[in-house]
C-alpha cells in the first residue's frame, strides 16, 4: 500500500471563525415538522429509503410465511390456488424489484458521501425524487395483494402466460406499474451514484485509495446502466402488446415468447451481481475493521468486483437451459456460469486472509457472526450455483425446489446476512445509541439456524421431484417431512427478524452515535453532522484514519478543505475522477415539495395508467412534468465567483463542458437511453433469426420509398445543424436576446418533423403492427426515438426559457449543454433506426 | 463404478423423509439412461462440493483461532492466488468437461433415427400424448406416457397455449414446451415400472394440478397395449354403462371429448377412447375409479380449480353411477 509520509501542512489555520460553524448548521439544517418530506440530505433520505426498503422485507417475509404454512403438510388447503399463485409472485418481485435493488442503493445513498466525506450526492434532489417514487408506487405494487388484483405470473412474468389473453384483469398490469417505478428510481440512483463517486471524491482519494464500497458501487451502478434497459424494453414490449395487441411474443404471428426471456435474463442475471457485489463491498470494509487490519488483497478483491460485473452479462442464458437451446450455445453459457465463480472464490479467500492476518483475533461481534453466517451461507449457495451450472444437472435440477434453495442461499447469504450485519455497524451513523450486541447475538442465531434449517432440506426436496410455484402437493409423494422443517425454519427466521425489529424500537433513535466504536479506518467514522464532515480530509491513504489519528480532531476543528459554506449555501468540492484533484465547488439544491410533487404525479400518471383512467393519468402525467420544470428551473445557479477552500486551493464556483458534473450526468443518462435503443436491435435480429420466412411477412406491404427515411434523416441531420449553430449564437453575459431561441425551436420542430415522416411513410404503406411481428418492431423503433425525441423537445423549450428570463448566456450554459447532447443523441439513434428499419429487410430482401 | 453404492446412500438418505409410493418422482431414483447419467454426475459434484465446502469452513476456523504461525501463511496474497484462483479454475474446468461429456452422451441418443415417436401437447392443465406411427397413423391419449423398456423413445414436445415443461424426473431432465417450436426429447427406460411427472414450469391456474405417469414395460407387454391402445373403445357391456353412453351422447360430452367408436370426435379435452384403463383422472390428480369420475364431473373446479371443464350437476345420483360406470369401462 501506497502510504506516503504526509507532513504537508494542513490547508486551514484554526482556530477558524465561529461563523463558519454556525453558517454550516444554518445551511444545512432538516427541515422541521411536517416539512422534513421536503428534506434531501442523504442522511435523512437515505434513513427512510433503507427503512422503506426494510419494511418491503418484512411484508414479504410475512408472504413466505404464509406460503410456507400452506407447504407445511401435503393435501392442504390454508391458502387457495389462486391466492398462492398471486403470493408468490409478490414475494419475488417485492423481494427483488422492492427490497434488494432498493436496499442496496439506499445504502449507497446513505454511506456513500459519508465514506467519501461529501457533503450530500451531487443530485440531492435527484434521489429523493427515486426515493419518493420508489414508496409511492412499491406500496401501491404490494396493497394489490390485499384486494385480489396482485399478478399471478411468477417473479419473471413469462409470456404467453402474461398476455391479456391467459392474464386477463390489471393484474399484470400492476407488475408492469411495480417494475416502472423500480427502474426510473434505479436509473436515477444510478446517476447519482456513478458520479458521485467518480467527482465527489475528498482531494488526494485517488481511485486506488476508494473504499472497496464505493468501488462495488461504481460497478453496481454501471451495471444498472447496461442492464436495466433490457428489462425496461421488455415490459415496454409487454405492456405494449398487452394494451395494444402489437405481437412481440405472439409465436403464430412470428412473435416469440422466448425473446422475453433472453431481456428479462439479460437483466436478470446481472440482477443478482447487482444484489451482491454492493453486500460484498460492505463485508470488505466491515472484516478489516474487526480485524483491526488492512485489507489483504485489496487489488484481487477491485478486479474480482469488475470481473464479476463483467461476466454476470454472459450468463443469462443459463436460467433458459431447458428452452431447448442449442448445444454449443449451451456450453458456452455453463462455462461462463463456472467462470463467475472464480471472482466470488477471490473475495472469499481474500475475506479469509484479511481474517488470519489480524493483529488481534477477529472481534466476535453482532456483524463479525453475520459476516461468518455469510460466509457459510454464501460459500454453499455458489457450491450449488456450480452445479446448477452444469447443464445436464440444471436439466433436473431447474425450477425445482433445489433452485429455490440455491437462490436463496445465494441471496439470503449474499445480501440479507451482510446487510443485518451492515445494520449493527453503521446503525452509529445515523442513532445516537448503537444496537444492543446481546440481542443482535440472539438476532443472528435464530436467522442462521432458522435459514439453513427452512432451505436445506429444499435441495432435497427439488431433486425428489417437488417442482416450485405450486401451491400444494399430494401427501402421498413423501414430500411432507422435508416440507415440514422448512416451515420451521421459516419461522425461526422470522422470529430473528422480530428480535431485529424489538433491538431496533428499544435502541434506534436517529441523531449522531458514538464516534468510531468500532476503531474503523474509513472516513465515515469521521466526526459528523447535518453537513456530514466540518471540513473536508485530504487523504494519502486508504485507511486514512488509521494512519493520521489526529485526522478526526482536525476535520473536526476545520483544519481540512472547505471548512464552511462561503457561497452561501450547499455545496461539495468536485475532484478529478481519478486522482481526485479539486476542481470546482458545486453548488447544490436544497428541500424542496417540487421533486415530491414530481414523484406524487409520477406515480398518480403510471397508476391511473393501469386502471385505464387515461384523462386524469393524463393530466397528471403534464403535472409531473411541470413540477419536474419547477424543480429544474431552481437549479443552474450562476456562479459566484472563486473560493478558497483551503491550502492556496481556489476554486470556481461554475462548471460547464465536460468537467461539469451536469455533463457527466448526461452522459450516462445517454448510455442508459443507448443500451435501451442496443436491447431493441437485439430483439429486432432476434425475431428476424427466429422466423426469417416472415420478415417482412408474405403480403406485408413493400417498405416505403426512400425518399421518407432521406427526408427524415435530413431533418434529423439538419436539426443537429441548428443546435450546433444555436450554441455558438448565445448570448453575451448579462444579455439575453440572440438567435438561439428561434434556432432551438426550429430544432426542435425538425426532430419532431424526422419521426412524423417516418411513421407516416409506414402508415402509407399500410403497415399494421397488430398484425406481424415485423410490423410492431417496424413501428418500435419510432416509438421508442420519438420518446427520446419528446424529451428532447423539452429541454430545448426549457433552454428557450431560460434564455428568454436571461439565465442563459455563454457562460451559464449548462440548460444549453444538456439540451444539445440529447439532441445529438436522439438524432443518431434516429438515423440507426432509419438505416436499420429501411436497409435490413432490403438487404435480406 | 460406485453407483450402487451411492444409490443406497440416496436411498438411507431419502428414506429418513420418504413414505407411501414415494420415489415415483424422484431423481434419486432413476429408472432412465439419462437420469441415471445425471445422479452419478449429482453425487460427483455433491461430494467434492462438499470437501471443498469443508475446506473454506476450516480456513475460516484456522483464519480465526489459529496459531500464529498458520495464520500468517494464510494471511497472503499468495495463498488467495492459490486457493481462490488457480485451485478453481483447475477443478471448474474438469467438470466442465465432465459437464459436457454427459451432456454428449445424451445427445447421442437423441440423434438415434427411427425408434418410437411421441407427441406431447402440454395444454392448461393436462398432457395431449399421440403415439405417431412410421406409416403416420396416430393413436390418441392422454395424461399418461407408455414406454418400451430398453428403447430410445423420441418425445416432440409442443404446447397449445402458454409454456410448460416436461419432467419425469426417474427419467430425464426437464425440457420445455414453448409456442411456436418443437423440443425433441429422448428418454430410455432402464427398467419396467411407474413413475410420475409433472409440469416444471409455472403455466399458471392449475399448474400444480398438471401431472402425468410414465409407465415402462417390456417391449412385448408394450406392443399389447399399444394395440389395446390403437383400437376402438369397447361397446358398454352392462345395462348401467349402455345407459351410461346414452347420457353421454345426450349430455354433449363428446364436444370436448373423443371417444373413438362411439361418435365422440371433441378435441377440447382428453381423449377418453381408453380412460378406463389409465391409472389416474385430471392428469394424475384422482385415482381412477368409477366413485372418482362421478366427483370430478360434478366437483372439478374444487379438485381442480380454474380447470378448463365446467362442473356439470344436470345428472341425478343414478345418472351419475352409469355415467361414471361407462368411462370406467373404457378400458
Amino acid at each position: 500500500m501506497s502510504t506516503q509520509p504526509d507532513n504537508l501542512p494542513l490547508p486551514n489555520k484554526g482556530p477558524r471563525p465561529e461563523h463558519e460553524l454556525e453558517d454550516l448548521k444554518r445551511v444545512w439544517a432538516t427541515p422541521k415538522g411536517f416539512r422534513i418530506v421536503t428534506a434531501v440530505n442523504n442522511t435523512v433520505v437515505g434513513t427512510l429509503y433503507i427503512g422503506i426498503a426494510f419494511l418491503f422485507f418484512v411484508l414479504a417475509g410475512i408472504l413466505a410465511l404464509v406460503m410456507r404454512t400452506q407447504l407445511a403438510v401435503g393435501d392442504n388447503a390454508f391458502v387457495g390456488q389462486d391466492l398462492y399463485n398471486q403470493l408468490f409472485t409478490v414475494h419475488g418481485t417485492t423481494m427483488m424489484f422492492l427490497f434488494a435493488v432498493p436496499a442496496v442503493e439506499a445504502l449507497g445513498v446513505m454511506l456513500l458521501p459519508q465514506m467519501l466525506a461529501a457533503r450530500d450526492l451531487p443530485f440531492p434532489r435527484l434521489s429523493a425524487f427515486a426515493i419518493w417514487a420508489y414508496i409511492i408506487g412499491g406500496l401501491v405494487f404490494f396493497s394489490t395483494i390485499f384486494y385480489d388484483l396482485a399478478p399471478k405470473g411468477g417473479w419473471f412474468m413469462y409470456p404467453p402466460l402474461t398476455l391479456t389473453e391467459y392474464s386477463p384483469g390489471d393484474n399484470a398490469d400492476f407488475w408492469l406499474l411495480g417494475i416502472g417505478f423500480i427502474e426510473i428510481s434505479a436509473i436515477a440512483g444510478a446517476i447519482e451514484i456513478v458520479v458521485g463517486v467518480l467527482r465527489t471524491r475528498p482531494p488526494g482519494m485517488t481511485l486506488a485509495r476508494m473504499p472497496i464500497f464505493a468501488w462495488a458501487m461504481l460497478i453496481f451502478a454501471a451495471m444498472i446502466i447496461f442492464a436495466f434497459p433490457a428489462v425496461i424494453l421488455a415490459t415496454m414490449l409487454l405492456e405494449i402488446e398487452r394494451a395494444f395487441g402489437w405481437p412481440f411474443f405472439t409465436a403464430e404471428l412470428g412473435g416469440d415468447a422466448v425473446l422475453w426471456q433472453h431481456l428479462f435474463w439479460f437483466f436478470g442475471h446481472p440482477e443478482v451481481y447487482i444484489i451482491f457485489l454492493p453486500a460484498a463491498g460492505l463485508v470488505s470494509m466491515m472484516i478489516p475493521t474487526m480485524a483491526q487490519t488492512p485489507l489483504v488483497g485489496y487489488r484481487l478483491i477491485v478486479v474480482a468486483l469488475i470481473a464479476t460485473g463483467f461476466f454476470s452479462f454472459g450468463l443469462w442464458v443459463h436460467h433458459m437451459f431447458t428452452t431447448g437451446i442449442p448445444a454449443l450455445s449451451l456450453t458456452f453459457f455453463s462455462a461462463a456460469s463456472m467462470a463467475v465463480a472464480i471472482p466470488s472464490g477471490i473475495q472469499v479467500f481474500s475475506w479469509i486472509a484479511t481474517i488470519a492476518a489480524g493483529r488481534e483475533r477477529l472481534r466476535l461481534t453482532v456483524p463479525s457472526l453475520f459476516i461468518l453466517g455469510f460466509l457459510f451461507i454464501f460459500t454453499l449457495g455458489g457450491l450449488t450455483g456450480v452445479m446448477v451450472a452444469i447443464v445436464p444437472f440444471d436439466l433436473q435440477a431447474h425450477d425445482s425446489y433445489f433452485v429455490v434453495a440455491h437462490f436463496h442461499y445465494v441471496l439470503v447469504g449474499g445480501m440479507v446476512f451482510p446487510l443485518f450485519a451492515t445494520f449493527y455497524y453503521w446503525a452509529p451513523l445515523v442513532s445516537s445509541r448503537m444496537l444492543s450486541e446481546r440481542l443482535g447475538k440472539w438476532a443472528f442465531w435464530l436467522m442462521f439456524i432458522g435459514f439453513n434449517v427452512a432451505f436445506f432440506p429444499m435441495h432435497i426436496t427439488g431433486l425428489a421431484g417437488m417442482p416450485r410455484r405450486v401451491w400444494t402437493y399430494p401427501s402421498n409423494m413423501g414430500w411432507d417431512v422435508l416440507n415440514t422443517i422448512s416451515t420451521v425454519g421459516a419461522f425461526t427466521i422470522a422470529a430473528g427478524v422480530l428480535v431485529f425489529i424489538i433491538d431496533l424500537f428499544r435502541n434506534f433513535r436517529f441523531g449522531n452515535g458514538p464516534e468510531n466504536p468500532w476503531n474503523a479506518g474509513t472516513l465515515e467514522f469521521l466526526p459528523n453532522d447535518v453537513y456530514s464532515t466540518r471540513s473536508i480530509p485530504r487523504v494519502t491513504s486508504r485507511d486514512p484514519l488509521w494512519d493520521r489519528p489526529s485526522l478526526s480532531r482536525e476535520v473536526e476543528e476545520g483544519l481540512h478543505y472547505l471548512p464552511g459554506a462561503p457561497t452561501g449555501g450547499r455545496e461539495t468540492i468536485v475532484t478529478s475522477a481519478v486522482e481526485a484533484e479539486p476542481q470546482y465547488v458545486i453548488q447544490m439544491p436544497g428541500p424542496s415539495w417540487t421533486h415530491l410533487a414530481a414523484a406524487a404525479f409520477t406515480a398518480a400518471f403510471f397508476l391511473l395508467l393501469t386502471i385505464k383512467q387515461v384523462t386524469i393519468a393524463l393530466t397528471c402525467g403534464v403535472l409531473a412534468i411541470a413540477a419536474c420544470l419547477v424543480w429544474t428551473w431552481q437549479l443552474d445557479k450562476p456562479s459566484q465567483g472563486e473560493v478558497d477552500i483551503g491550502g492556496g486551493i481556489k476554486l470556481p464556483t461554475y462548471m460547464t463542458g465536460p468537467l461539469s458534473h451536469s455533463w457527466w450526468a448526461m452522459v450516462v443518462l445517454m448510455l442508459v437511453a443507448a443500451s435501451l435503443y442496443v436491447s431493441y436491435f437485439f430483439s429486432y435480429l432476434y425475431l428476424w433469426t427466429v422466423s426469417p420466412e416472415v420478415w417482412a411477412p408474405a403480403g406485408s406491404p413493400a417498405p416505403p420509398s426512400l425518399l421518407y427515411p432521406l427526408g427524415s434523416a435530413a431533418m434529423f441531420v439538419g436539426g443537429s445543424a441548428l443546435i450546433l449553430w444555436a450554441g455558438r449564437r448565445l448570448p453575451e453575459e448579462g444579455r439575453s436576446w440572440s438567435a438561439t431561441p428561434l434556432l432551438l425551436v426550429a430544432a426542435a420542430i425538425l426532430i419532431v418533423g424526422a419521426i412524423g415522416l417516418e411513421v407516416l411513410g409506414h402508415i402509407g404503406t399500410g403497415l399494421d403492427p397488430k398484425a406481424s411481428s415485423y410490423g410492431a418492431m417496424v413501428y418500435m423503433a419510432a416509438f421508442l426515438t420519438g420518446q427520446a425525441a419528446f424529451a428532447t423537445v423539452i429541454l430545448c423549450l426549457f433552454a428557450v426559457a431560460r434564455q428568454v428570463t436571461g439565465q442563459l448566456d455563454r457562460r451559464r450554459r449548462v440548460t444549453f449543454d444538456n439540451a444539445a447532447l440529447f439532441f445529438y443523441y436522439t438524432s443518431a439513434q434516429g438515423l440507426f433506426g432509419l438505416v436499420l428499419i429501411h436497409g435490413f429487410p432490403r438487404l435480406i430482401g | 463404478m460406485t453407483a450402487p453404492v451411492l444409490r443406497s446412500l440416496a436411498g438411507t438418505l431419502c428414506l429418513l423423509a420418504l413414505a407411501g409410493c414415494a420415489g415415483e418422482q424422484s431423481a434419486f431414483f432413476p429408472r432412465g439412461a439419462e437420469a441415471e447419467r445425471i445422479e452419478t454426475l449429482f453425487w460427483v459434484m455433491t461430494i467434492a462440493g462438499s470437501v471443498i465446502f469443508i475446506g473454506v469452513v476450516v480456513a475460516t476456523g484456522v483464519a480465526m483461532l489459529g496459531g500464529q504461525r498458520v495464520r500468517r501463511v494464510l494471511a497472503g496474497e499468495r495463498f488467495i492466488a492459490g486457493a481462490g484462483i488457480a485451485f478453481p479454475v483447475a477443478a471448474l474446468s474438469i467438470l466442465l468437461v465432465a459437464g459436457f461429456l454427459v451432456m454428449r452422451a445424451g445427445a447421442a441418443g437423441e440423434d438415434a433415427e427411427g425408434g418410437l415417436r411421441i407427441a406431447v401437447s402440454g395444454e392448461r392443465w393436462w398432457w395431449r400424448v399421440t403415439y405417431l406411427g412410421e406409416d403416420g397413423t396416430q393413436i390418441e391419449s392422454a395424461n399418461e406416457l407408455h414406454l418400451p423398456v430398453g428403447e430410445p423413445v423420441t418425445l416432440e414436445l409442443t404446447t397449445a397455449d402458454v409454456i410448460h415443461s416436461f419432467w419425469a424426473p426417474q427419467l430425464a431432465g426437464k425440457l420445455d414446451m414453448i409456442p411456436g417450436r418443437i423440443n425433441r426429447l429422448t428418454l430410455t427406460a432402464t427398467e419396467p415400472g411407474v413413475s410420475r411427472g409433472q409440469c416444471a414450469e409455472y403455466c399458471g391456474g392449475a399448474h400444480a394440478f398438471m401431472s402425468f405417469q410414465v409407465v415402462a414395460q417390456p417391449p412385448e407387454d408394450f406392443a399389447d397395449w399399444m394395440a389395446n391402445e390403437a383400437a376402438d373403445a369397447p361397446a358398454p357391456q352392462g345395462e348401467s354403462e349402455a345407459r351410461g353412453a346414452e347420457l353421454f351422447r345426450q349430455a354433449g360430452c363428446g364436444a370436448c371429448h373423443t371417444v373413438r367408436g362411439a361418435g365422440a370426435n371433441g378435441r377440447i379435452g382428453p381423449d377418453l377412447t381408453h380412460v378406463g384403463s389409465r391409472r389416474s383422472l385430471a392428469a394424475a390428480t384422482l385415482p381412477n375409479d368409477a366413485e372418482a369420475f362421478a366427483r370430478w364431473i360434478t366437483d372439478n373446479q374444487h379438485i381442480k380449480p380454474e380447470n378448463q371443464m365446467p362442473p356439470y350437476t344436470i345428472f341425478d345420483e343414478a345418472e351419475l353411477e352409469d355415467l361414471s360406470n361407462y368411462l370406467e369401462s373404457l378400458k
